[in-house]
């Protein structure tokens, strides 16, 4: 029941097949790393997850803590407690970062809850002086004109607030340089716990040195086609693909 | 609250009856006025129905503005009374305050006797006209509307019969707003609120009107005349609220006429209606006066707003502002047509206009014609439009932080509205501003 569970999922977009029978079980307290080429399905599995409407599910289920996922609305699973870091996080013009955040804490409250404005803003500061953002950011309308780097760190910031129960971060290493990646590791790796998951999608393993994951998995034509321990990535990392793919058409 | 009174269905706003009805409910009016009201309805009887071949109504649903089902008001009894007087405390403090409902008076918190003292006068029109009729002789529906809506002015000349006259004399500052508030009542009323505001050389004033139906689900016509004058070195800021039902139909003009030097400043809340027509017309008359017009509108369903605007000047060396910004919900529609006209004379002129929509829904439509006509050849003029809408991306990225389309669309038109609200320096009216549309998301 503590876990994010993908069975035997199959996902098509546009009428074209890109998961297939994909299974995965992601514990809470464990950080799973998932890599894969390009055109994999990486990205269509955090899509998928996160409820997009271009990604159809023709068959499987997601249980998150034995709810069926794949029943609630795009807001309802994010208030449910999943989480998607973007990979291209998309500009909202004339909507504050301290506003939008609010907005995401009040739609996981009832209606007549009291919101606390300044305990609201002390960990919102907390959270972006952690993550090396200027509190001046506050103001600044959600990723409007951001580099990457901020972009990347405005996602795990929000990851923060919001507090998930499960993470997936789809290719945030995608356009860091090295030192934003370092924060934006850190900042995943305050969050690692007992009761949160963490899904790292990837296509490169800098991003695990510095987010050690319990376990990886290569991800080709949409199936997950071997799981290992973080030595694993390594081994990717230097070979390449082709030996797995190999494997694969040989059967081992 | 049921409807209070019902409305005699045979006085339809067309006939002649209604106002013959008109003349005998109101048997006291001073001379030079029921003469004006004489004209006005033959006025209004002769000039035809608004079509849109006609350039000034132009992208218009004319539809359901000839014949309609409206009359004359009856008196409202006096739980109502209490009842409205007890709903009119927004937007706050204030330095004196009218209530009506179906153009009645049904509440009058006076001035201090200091202002008093000093001069000034806030007057319901109903007594004004014969206690001050020499400064409504010369300033009551002194200016003619020529936006589009003659047949309408003319409508509202014949047949308005109350509203505010605000008076401030020379070097008469006033720091807290005075409010009128207008209430519509019973269903098919027809109301007429009028305001005239006029601020002497060096006078400062803040005047708020607010117009709100009694029941969401009632249906009137209103038909409402604002007209500010900003004497020399005058400050004058006006806000309107048009909040009728929504299944009403409006009409608002505002003229707003600068002296030298002076500053006037309108900010108009468009929040009610079915369809509603406002025009909006700032006229510089003196060098160095700065005159601003800034307007927010909130449609939704199947709502309407059509805006006219002009921005005249007749001096030189003087500044207009426009910024009208409409976010658009559902299937609903505006339209803003506006023109800066400068005379020859009016050289070193600065006049901008911009008008900015927010389209929420793919079935909105926004309708943008802006214009420039200079006859002087040293300005600066600009005007621009552009409509920008919420993406299914950006619409996704609200939904991934389990923020749901209507608070994502509410977070984006408070972004939105922020550039106007942000200019209104009581921080108490910025917030009833906010309030408002919170509360039409709210029944939304």
């Amino acid at each position: 029941m503590r876990s994010l569970e993908v069975e035997n999922l199959t996902v098509s977009v546009e009428g074209k097949t890109i998961l297939n029978n994909l299974s995965l079980n992601l514990p809470k307290g464990e950080v799973h790393a998932i890599m894969g080429p390009n055109g994999s399905g990486k990205s269509t599995l955090a899509k998928a997850l996160a409820g997009h409407e271009h990604y159809t599910v023709s068959s499987g289920a997601v249980l998150m803590d034995g709810e069926n996922l794949l029943d609630l609305e795009v807001d309802q699973r994010a208030r449910a407690g999943l989480f998607m870091a973007f990979q291209y996080p998309v500009e909202i013009p004339g909507v504050s970062i301290a506003n939008f955040i609010r907005a995401a804490l009040k739609a996981r409250q009832g209606e007549e809850d009291s919101f606390d404005a300044l305990a609201y803003y002390r960990r919102l500061y907390a959270e972006m002086d952690r993550l090396g953002i200027d509190r001046k950011f506050t103001g600044r309308s959600v990723n409007e004109g951001f580099s990457g780097g901020e972009k990347k760190r405005c996602e795990i910031l929000q990851m923060a607030m919001l507090e998930p129960k499960y993470c997936v971060l789809d290719e945030t290493d995608s356009g860091l340089d090295i030192d934003a990646l370092k924060i934006v590791a850190a900042g995943v790796n305050h969050m690692r716990g007992e009761d949160r998951g963490i899904l790292v999608i990837t296509h490169y393993q800098r991003l695990l040195n510095h987010i050690v994951p319990d376990y990886v998995h290569v991800i080709v034509d949409g199936r997950i086609v071997k799981s290992g321990d973080k030595s694993l990535a390594v081994e990717v990392e230097e070979r390449g693909y082709d030996w797995i793919k190999e494997e694969m058409a040989a059967g081992v | 609250m049921s409807p209070v009174t019902t409305v005699n269905r045979e006085s339809e706003l067309l006939t002649e009856s209604v106002f013959e009805q008109f003349q005998g409910r109101h048997p006291d009016l001073p001379p030079w006025l029921l003469q004006q009201k004489r004209q006005s309805w033959m006025e209004y009887r002769s000039l035809p129905l608004p079509n849109r071949k006609m350039e000034s109504w132009r992208f218009s649903n004319v539809r359901g503005l000839g014949v309609g089902p409206f009359g004359l008001a009856n008196a409202i009894n006096g739980r109502s009374r209490a009842a409205l007087a007890a709903r009119s405390q927004d937007p706050g403090s204030y330095a004196g305050r009218l209530v009506f409902g179906n153009d009645d008076l049904l509440e009058n918190s006076p001035l201090s006797r200091e202002l008093t003292e000093k001069g000034v006068i806030f007057e319901p029109l109903q007594t004004a006209f014969s206690k001050h009729s020499g400064i409504l002789e010369e300033f009551y529906m002194a200016q003619k509307s020529d936006l589009g809506s003659e047949k309408f002015a003319a409508l509202h000349t014949a047949l308005n019969r109350n509203g505010t006259l605000l008076y401030v004399p020379e070097n008469v500052e006033i720091r807290l707003p005075l409010v009128s508030r207008h209430w519509a009542i019973s269903e098919n009323a027809a109301v007429f609120p009028h305001t005239l505001v006029i601020a002497r050389d060096r006078a400062r004033v803040v005047f708020v009107d607010v117009y709100s139906s009694s029941e969401a689900s009632s249906r009137q016509f209103a038909c409402a005349v604002s007209t500010l004058y900003a004497g020399a070195g005058a400050e004058v800021e006006y806000h309107h609220v048009q909040n009728w039902s929504e299944r009403s139909l409006s009409f608002n003009t505002l003229t707003a006429i600068a002296h030298r030097d002076s500053r006037i400043r309108a900010f108009g809340m468009n929040l009610g209606s079915k369809f509603s027509r406002n025009e909006g017309h700032s006229i510089i008359e003196g060098p160095g006066c700065n005159a601003e017009l800034y307007s927010l509108s909130l449609s939704h369903l199947d709502q309407e707003m059509d805006q006219r605007t002009r921005q005249t000047h007749r001096a030189p060396h003087a500044r207009s502002n426009l910024l009208f910004k409409n976010a658009l919900l559902d299937s609903s529609k505006t339209i803003f047509s506006g023109l800066i006209k400068v005379d020859k004379s009016a050289q070193q002129t600065d006049a901008y206009q911009t008008n900015r929509n927010l389209l929420l829904s793919p079935k909105a439509e926004a309708n943008s014609l802006p214009g420039l006509e200079i006859l002087a050849n040293d300005v600066k003029c600009s005007h621009g439009a552009t409509t920008g809408q919420l993406d299914e991306n950006q619409l996704f990225y609200f939904l991934a932080r389990g923020i749901g389309k209507r608070a994502a669309q509410q977070l984006l038109v408070f972004g939105f509205f922020e550039e106007v609200l942000e200019k209104i320096d009581n921080p108490e009216l910025a917030e009833y501003h906010r309030r408002l549309v919170h509360e039409k998301f709210r029944n939304s």
